[in-house]
C-alpha cells in the first residue's frame, strides 16, 4: 500500500507538472492577462484603395495604443474597394465620424496595422458605423518607382 | 506482373482489415461506463508508467533543443540585428511545431514502444486469456487504463517539453550570447497568443498523444503471441507512430495556422 | 434434474484461415469425472480448450455446457459463464506485475465484494492446498515453473468453479512437480467435485489420473473410453500415440519428393 501511495504522489505531482507548464506558457510566454480575454467590442468598417499585408486579427491602435484588431477584410464589388471590419473595445467610445483610419508599417519590415486619428466632430461612431476617411497602405514598391521617376526628371 | 498486382490486393486487404480490427478494439475499450472500483487505481498505475517514466527523457530533449534553436536562431538573426527577436523565434517555432512533434516522437519511441511490448508480451504469456476466463474483459481492465494515460500523458509532457525548451533558449540566448532578457520575454509575449498558439499545441499535443497510444496498445495486442511477433510489433509502433505524427502534423497546422 | 454431462460438443467444426483444425468432433465430459483430451502436438487440442472457454468461435456445431449453448450468448453472458470455469494455462499465466497472492485474490477482488479479511483467509487456504502459503509475497518472475503452475492452479481455484480445465500441466516439469501436479489435479478434482478436463500428450500421466480418454489426431476424434480400454486400442493411429512408434500411419518423413530423386537434383 505504501508503494500505491508513492504511485499517487508522484502521478500527482506530473499532472501539476503539467499544469505548471501550461501556466508559464500562458502568462509568462503569450503574456496573458484575463481581463483581456473576453473584452466587449463594437464593430466599425473602413474602406481602402489598397490594404497591402493587412490581416485578420492585426492590430487597431489609437495613438499607438491598441484598441482593437481587425474582424475582416473583403472587397466591395461595387466600388472594388477592400472593406475592413474592425472589432474595437467598447470603452474606446470617442470615435468621431470625422477619424482618419490609415494602415501603417510598425517599422521597416514589421506587421501592418490601423491607426486611428480622432477628429474634432461632436457626433461619435456607433456599432456599424462606417470610418470614411482613410489611407491606404504605403506600398513600399509604388514609393521606390515614385523615387525612380523623380530622380529620372530631374 | 500478375503476382505483384496479387500481392499489392492482399497487402491492401490486410491493412483495412488491421483498420477494422484496431476500430474494434478502441471500441470495445472505450465504451461502456467507467470503472469506479478499480478504475481510477489502474489508470494512475499506468499514468507513472506511461507519463512519469516519460519525463525525464522528454526533459533532457527540450532543454537541448531549446538550446541548439537559440544558438542557430541568433546567429541568423544577428546578421540583421534582429537578435531581440530570438525569443519570439525559439517559443513559436517550440509552442507551433518543435513541442508537440518532437515530444510525440520521444513519447513513441519511449512509452509506445513499452506498451506495445508489455501488452505483447501478455499476450504471448496467456495473461491476457487468463483474465478472459477468469471474467474479466482485459479490454477494459488492460487496454482501457494504457490508453487514457497515454491520452492524458501527452499534452502534459509536451507542456513540460514547452517549458523546459524556453528555458534551454533562455540559458543560451540571455546568458550565454547577451541577448537582452527585458526584449527576449516582452518580443516573445507580444508575437505569441495563447488561443492561436498555446492551446493549438496542446490541441496537437493531445491528438498525437491519441495517435501514438492507440498505435502502440493495438500493435501489442494484435502481436503475433512469439518473442519475434513482439520485437515486429514493437518497431511497427515506433515506425508506425511516428509517421502517422508527422503526417497528422501536416493536416493540423493546415487546419490551424493554414492560409485563410 | 441434474444432466450427467457437464459438456456436451456436437459435430465441432473450426478452422484457422484455410486450414481445418478440428473437423467433426463430438465429445462429452461427465460430471465430476477427468476427462482426458490426447494427442500429439497440434492436433487441435488448446484450440479445443479455447472454443469451450468460448475465447473463440466455432464455424459450425455446438458446444453444451450444462445445458446452454456457449455458441448462442453474446459478450457479457460469456463472461458470466466463465465465472463457473477455471483453466490452467500452459505457461501458468500468472500476472507479472502482481505478487502469488494478489494473483490468487485476483478473482475474488474482481467477482466479489468480501472484506479483506475473508479474501486473506480464501487465498491463504488456497495456497495452503497447493503448498505455496510461504512463498505469497514472491512475485512470479522469482517462482519455478513447477511451483507457477501451481500458484496458478490456485488462482484458477479460488472462486470454487465447477469446471477446471488444464492445458497441457505435464509439459517441461521434471519428475517431483509433475508427480505433485499429478496429485494436486487428483485432489481437487475429489476435494471440490469439479468437473475436470486435461488437454495433455503426456500418455502415462493422464492416463493415471483420468477417468475417461479421447484420443484426438488430425481434427478427428480416434478412440475414446476409459483408460484400460484407450491403452487395448486396437486402432493403429491410437496405438502409434500410446506406445510412441517413431513410425506408423503417422509417417517420420515430411511429405516430400522421393530421396533418390531429390538427392539426384543435387549433383546437377
Amino acid at each position: 500500500m505504501k508503494r500505491q501511495r508513492n504511485i499517487e504522489i508522484t502521478v500527482g505531482a506530473f499532472m501539476l507538472l503539467g499544469i505548471c507548464a501550461l501556466a508559464f506558457l500562458a502568462i509568462q510566454v503569450s503574456g496573458l492577462s484575463l481581463s483581456s480575454a473576453h473584452r466587449d467590442t463594437y464593430h466599425l468598417k473602413a474602406r481602402f484603395n489598397n490594404v497591402a499585408g493587412l490581416t485578420n486579427r492585426s492590430q487597431v491602435k489609437v495613438a499607438g495604443v491598441v484598441v482593437g484588431y481587425v474582424t475582416g477584410i473583403h472587397i466591395d464589388p461595387v466600388t472594388v474597394r477592400a472593406v475592413v471590419d474592425m472589432a474595437i473595445d467598447k470603452d474606446v467610445d470617442y470615435l468621431t465620424t470625422d477619424s482618419i483610419a490609415a494602415i501603417k508599417t510598425s517599422g521597416v519590415l514589421g506587421e501592418q496595422y490601423v491607426s486611428i486619428s480622432v477628429g474634432g466632430e461632436p457626433d461619435m461612431l456607433a456599432d456599424g458605423g462606417v470610418i470614411r476617411d482613410t489611407q491606404s497602405a504605403l506600398v513600399l514598391e509604388d514609393l521606390i518607382g515614385k523615387f525612380v521617376s523623380n530622380m529620372g526628371k530631374n | 506482373m500478375l503476382g505483384m498486382l496479387q500481392r499489392l490486393g492482399a497487402t491492401g486487404l490486410e491493412v483495412a482489415a488491421a483498420f477494422g480490427r484496431a476500430g474494434v478494439l478502441c471500441w470495445q475499450s472505450l465504451w461502456g461506463l467507467p470503472d469506479w472500483r478499480n478504475g481510477p487505481a489502474l489508470l494512475l498505475r499506468q499514468l507513472y508508467f506511461v507519463g512519469v517514466f516519460s519525463l525525464v527523457i522528454i526533459m533532457v530533449s527540450g532543454v537541448l533543443i531549446g538550446m541548439v534553436l537559440a544558438l542557430q536562431g541568433y546567429t541568423v538573426l544577428v546578421r540583421f540585428g534582429a537578435e531581440a527577436a530570438l525569443g519570439q523565434l525559439v517559443s513559436l517555432t517550440l509552442l507551433r511545431e518543435l513541442g508537440p512533434v518532437v515530444a510525440a516522437l520521444l513519447f513513441a519511441g519511449r512509452a509506445g514502444s513499452a506498451l506495445t511490448a508489455e501488452i505483447g508480451l501478455m499476450k504471448a504469456t496467456e495473461q491476457l486469456s487468463a483474465m478472459e476466463m477468469i471474467g474479466v474483459d482485459p479490454m477494459r481492465r488492460v487496454i482501457r487504463p494504457r490508453l487514457w494515460a497515454g491520452i492524458i500523458s501527452m499534452p502534459i509532457l509536451a507542456q513540460v517539453f514547452n517549458m523546459v525548451a524556453i528555458y534551454g533558449a533562455v540559458a543560451v540566448g540571455v546568458y550565454w550570447l547577451g541577448v537582452d532578457p527585458g526584449s527576449f520575454w516582452s518580443n516573445m509575449q507580444k508575437v505569441v497568443e495563447f488561443r492561436e498558439d498555446v492551446l493549438n499545441g496542446v490541441i496537437k499535443a493531445f491528438a498525437f498523444g491519441i495517435v501514438v497510444t492507440w498505435i502502440a496498445v493495438f500493435e501489442g495486442y494484435d502481436a503475433e503471441p512469439t518473442s519475434e511477433g513482439i520485437s515486429v510489433a514493437t518497431t511497427r509502433t515506433v515506425v508506425f507512430s511516428s509517421l502517422a505524427v508527422l503526417a497528422m502534423d501536416f493536416l493540423l497546422t493546415a487546419v490551424m495556422f493554414g492560409v485563410d | 434434474m441434474a444432466r450427467s454431462n457437464w459438456i456436451e460438443i456436437r459435430d465441432l467444426h473450426f478452422s484457422h484461415g484455410e486450414r481445418a483444425i478440428l473437423s467433426g468432433i463430438d465429445i462429452d465430459v461427465q460430471r465430476g469425472k477427468i476427462t482426458a483430451i490426447m494427442g500429439p502436438s497440434g492436433c487441435g487440442k488448446t484450440t479445443l480448450l479455447r472454443l469451450i472457454g468460448s475465447q473463440l468461435q466455432p464455424d459450425s456445431g455446438s458446444i453444451l455446457l450444462d445445458g446452454t449453448d456457449l455458441t448462442t450468448l453474446d459478450r457479457g453472458e460469456l463472461f458470466e459463464q466463465r465465472r463457473r470455469m477455471g483453466m490452467l494455462f500452459q505457461s501458468g499465466a500468472l500476472f507479472t506485475d502482481l505478487s502469488v497472492y494478489e494473483n490468487v485474490a485476483f478473482p475474488l477482488r474482481v467477482h466479489t465484494t468480501l472484506p479483506e479479511g475473508i479474501i486473506r483467509d480464501l487465498v491463504l487456504t488456497k495456497l495452503h492446498a497447493v503448498g505455496l502459503r510461504g512463498a505469497r509475497d514472491l512475485m512470479p518472475s522469482e517462482l519455478s515453473g513447477g511451483m507457477a503452475r501451481r500458484a496458478a492452479l490456485a488462482r484458477a481455484i479460488v472462486l470454487d468453479p465447477e469446471l477446471i480445465m488444464y492445458d497441457e500441466p505435464f509439459v517441461g516439469q521434471d519428475p517431483i512437480s509433475m508427480g505433485m501436479l499429478r496429485e494436486l489435479i487428483r485432489k481437487v478434482n475429489e476435494a471440490l467435485g469439479c468437473t475436470c478436463v486435461v488437454v495433455s500428450h503426456d500418455i502415462d500421466e493422464t492416463l493415471s489420473i483420468s477417468d475417461y480418454c479421447y484420443v484426438l489426431a488430425d481434427g478427428k476424434v480416434i478412440g475414446e473410453g476409459t483408460p484400460e480400454a484407450v491403452v487395448a486400442s486396437e486402432n493403429e493411429r491410437v496405438r502409434q500415440f500410446l506406445r510412441g512408434l517413431p513410425d506408423g500411419p503417422v509417417p517420420f518423413h515430411y511429405p516430400a519428393p522421393a530421396y533418390r530423386a531429390d538427392l539426384a537434383l543435387g549433383d546437377a
